[in-house]
């Protein structure tokens, strides 16, 4: 899912390569960046319970619940951490929250 | 043409500024430095400049205002002097560090403490490895010169570095001058527009400035700033030959006094080499040999070029107006001696710190000076490397 | 336009996925609910004081932010977007620049109240069209938990540890929202990120489209340093806004509103027994200093309901 970047850092590099006073170029190129690994826990969406109310999508510190066409979709689990804000704050208990295996 | 006039250093930094026309000026009082945003500022409310002046709170915020201006793409200047260049020492890095071209004025005090408002370079001499590249001034005619060849140098695009153009307070800053002033389109012809590589409000590519860097890049990052600084000795050169053209005047790393045929003579800075050269007018007069190097461009270091000249004296005093409390000498006479070591080795090299917090240098101490070095040249024994002149012992 | 969810969700997301700010951290929801409130067609500079939330989110070579960012220093996010903003004007002058830029900086309560308070109060002052966000955690966390003078009284840090002697932090915490309210500036606010973020995206809104100078100051819990479980946020929030400890209120051009009065205010012992860095007021030693922080809380409650009239 790696975008194509207009730079491509690499830590072999030479810095004649590096732009400039370490100047990032490429806007929200930390998307290519996974923290999936980090969770211990892991929300399990329950579509069938899931009322669409959307409540847990700005609560996501980790821009992991995406949304498309007014629907929220499955994690994004390469970018959700497992917090569990998203479990506690859904009124339908529709997010499950298991440990990762 | 070029206009004379009768200008104070100060004056004449802010009239180069007028003539630059920078699009921010961020800056905070402070003696002997504060006439340059004072005079600045009228020209600001007389609608002589397009410049946003931002009076900041603090020289901190200065700095910090220049460069979140600079990064937005704004040609940008300040200036400052002792406790608030200290005070911007933390940003002085970060200016560098992020390749901003921020051209500064200071005009030298000593620092505290004691406080002291009086000159000395103890405050640019402390700024000096901070990553800015430093021109020293010894009169308003050079700091006026000096400030509008920094913008250039600043902004080339092998360089991309901040420039500190230092001079002496109240003897340079307050003493009003002869001087001679270019047209002010010849200087908006010569600075030319500024064209930034980057900038925060290029909507089209925007950039982030300034990320937590960790040891698999740091390193790399500083080797770039390093050649930049490189770079800067070649463009220093190019623009000083393209403002000759401009001017007459003529610039180079260094100043040489007299040095062809010497055998004796001293290196200093700023305003004390007008009264240094009145030295060695005297000497010459004597049939002694005496010369003396004025260095300009202190940061990128003219390391073989100052070396070389250098080799043909005997014996050789660099004079600081700073202390470094390293009790081997000021800043520049151990830089100094570092390059004789590989260029000048055969001449004999003594330190003397001077004129700190303003005490007067008058011009029969210097000739003592010259006295030491003319002993050291006949017995070829140095008694004293380190030296301090005109102190109370 | 009605606050509606679903429409914010056809906004483009403003800052990315893959920062590496703790999981649960309130921080990233304060900042992309900031940042949603930008019209899509404009652009922003978003300045970030050191910390937590500059160290995480733009790491070299990677960056969570799609619109320009500069970080420079930690006590001076204020000044530094303060300059930017004085380029922009200065650009947009001479037709350098076009189209609408805002400018954000972002700190954290130590960049804040505490180091960046100088250079804060500096910007404000001198009416730059910028909106300066605090996202308050109520201590130093990127530096592992010390106090700030944002701390609460008796909270136990790192460097206000609650030992045989000293009960935690010893002073109340500064009411840097009223502080900034005394600027005079056209808009200050406090909120947080509470239930459907109505009151902190509205906020955001009023204070980047404001012209003049702009403070929020936003709660933004800290899982680590308040000792509590990630998934528990948004309830230690709803505490905070139910027990008066942080209440909901604008000033705009000088007038007091309230935004929030909990119909049942809630004893602060609620909001302060599921948070670990409070755990030590509740053994027999300490008896009688959550009293003390009810009766500040009251003071300060009441306080602010005369100033907004609802006294």
């Amino acid at each position: 899912m790696t975008k194509e970047r207009k730079m491509n850092i690499r830590e072999d590099m030479s810095w004649r390569d590096m732009p400039q006073g370490g100047h990032i170029i490429d806007a929200g190129n930390a998307e290519d960046f996974k923290t999936g690994d980090w969770r211990s826990m892991r929300p399990v969406w329950l579509q069938d319970k899931c009322k669409q109310c959307l409540l847990c999508w700005p609560v996501c510190p980790d821009m992991a619940i995406p949304v498309e066409e007014g629907k929220r979709k499955d994690f994004d689990f390469d970018h959700c951490k497992g917090c569990g804000i998203c479990v506690e704050v859904c009124p339908f208990k529709a997010i499950d929250f298991v440990e990762e295996e | 043409m070029a206009i004379k006039d009768k200008l104070s250093g100060n004056e004449a930094i802010a009239v180069a500024m007028r003539q630059i026309d920078p699009d921010v000026v961020a800056a905070f009082p402070i003696t002997p430095s504060t006439e340059v945003p004072q005079y600045f500022s009228q020209f600001v409310a007389n609608g002589q400049v397009h410049t946003e002046f931002v009076a900041v709170e603090s020289e901190h915020s200065a700095m910090s205002a220049c460069i979140g201006a600079e990064a937005a793409g704004a040609r940008t200047m300040t200036a400052t002097s002792s406790q608030g260049l200290a005070l911007m020492w933390e940003m002085l890095y970060i200016a560098a560090s992020m390749r901003l071209p921020i051209v500064m004025a200071v005009i030298n005090r000593a620092l505290s403490g004691p406080i002291n408002i009086h000159n000395d370079h103890s405050d640019s001499m402390g700024a000096r490895d901070s990553g800015w590249i430093q021109l020293y001034c010894e009169n308003n005619q050079e700091a006026y010169d000096n400030l509008i060849q920094a913008i250039r140098i600043a902004e080339h695009k092998d360089v991309q570095l901040p420039v500190m153009v230092c001079y002496d307070g109240f003897i340079t800053s307050h003493a009003v001058e002869n001087i001679e002033l270019l047209e002010d389109e010849k200087v908006k012809e010569f600075v030319g527009e500024y064209k930034p590589q980057y900038s925060l409000l290029d909507k089209d590519h925007p950039i982030s400035m300034g990320p937590l860097d960790m040891p698999a890049y740091y390193f790399e990052h500083k080797r770039a700033q390093a050649e930049a600084m490189k770079n800067a000795k070649r463009v220093i050169l190019e623009v000083a030959q393209e403002f000759e053209k401009l001017t007459g005047r003529k610039y180079g790393y260094f100043e040489e006094y007299k040095m062809e045929d010497a055998e004796v003579g001293i290196v200093i800075m700023n305003s004390t080499a007008g009264t240094a050269k009145f030295v060695v007018n005297e000497l010459r007069k004597q049939g002694i040999k005496a010369g003396l190097i004025k260095l300009r461009v202190f940061r990128p270091f003219p390391f073989e070029e100052l070396g070389k000249a250098l080799s043909h004296l005997k014996a050789v005093a660099i004079m600081d107006k700073a202390d470094s409390f390293s009790t081997a000498g000021g800043p520049l006479f151990t830089e100094v001696r570092s390059a004789m070591f590989d260029y000048a080795r055969d001449t004999k090299a003594v330190s003397y710190i001077y004129g700190l917090g303003g005490r007067d240098v008058r011009p029969d101490e210097i000739m003592k000076v010259y006295q030491d070095l003319l002993e050291i040249a006949r017995t070829g024994q140095v008694k004293s490397t380190f030296n301090y002149l005109g102190v109370r012992e | 336009m009605a606050y509606n969810l679903k429409t914010l969700t056809e906004k483009e997301e403003r800052f990315t996925g893959g920062h590496r700010m703790c999981a649960g951290c309130g921080a990233p929801i304060v900042v992309r609910t900031v940042l949603r409130a930008l019209k899509p067609e404009d652009h922003a500079v978003i300045g970030v004081a050191t910390g937590c939330l500059e160290v995480s989110t733009c790491l070299y070579p990677y960056t969570a932010w799609k619109d320009s960012f500069i970080h420079s220093a930690f006590e001076n996010a204020a000044a530094t977007v303060s300059g930017a903003e004085a380029a922009y004007r200065a650009l947009s002058k001479v037709g350098k620049v076009k189209g609408t830029t805002k400018f954000i900086a972002f700190g954290g309560d130590g960049g804040t109240y505490d180091i960046g308070f100088q250079a804060l109060s500096g910007a404000m002052e001198r009416g730059h069209d910028m909106v300066y966000v605090c996202y308050d955690n109520e201590a130093y966390m990127n530096t592992g938990i010390q106090r700030s003078s944002s701390t609460p009284k008796y909270a136990d840090t790192t460097t206000s540890p609650a030992g045989s002697e000293l009960p935690g932090k010893v002073q109340f915490k500064k009411d840097l929202t009223m502080i900034m309210a005394a600027h005079n500036i056209p808009y200050v606010a406090q909120t947080a990120p509470f239930r459907n973020l109505k009151d902190l995206y509205e906020k955001a809104e009023k204070a980047i489209y404001t012209p003049g100078p702009a403070f929020l100051n936003v709660l933004a819990p800290c899982p680590r340093g308040w000792r509590y479980d990630t998934p528990k946020l948004m309830e230690i929030v709803r505490l905070a806004i139910e027990t008066c400890v942080w209440p909901l209120y604008e000033v705009i051009e000088g007038k007091f509103i309230l935004n929030y009065k909990p119909k049942n205010k809630l004893p602060v012992v609620e909001y302060l027994k599921p948070q670990g860095r409070f755990r030590h007021l509740f053994t027999k030693e300490n008896e009688g200093l959550i009293d003390e922080i009810q009766k500040e809380v009251d003071r300060r409650w009441n306080r602010l309901l005369e100033l907004c009239g609802e006294a």
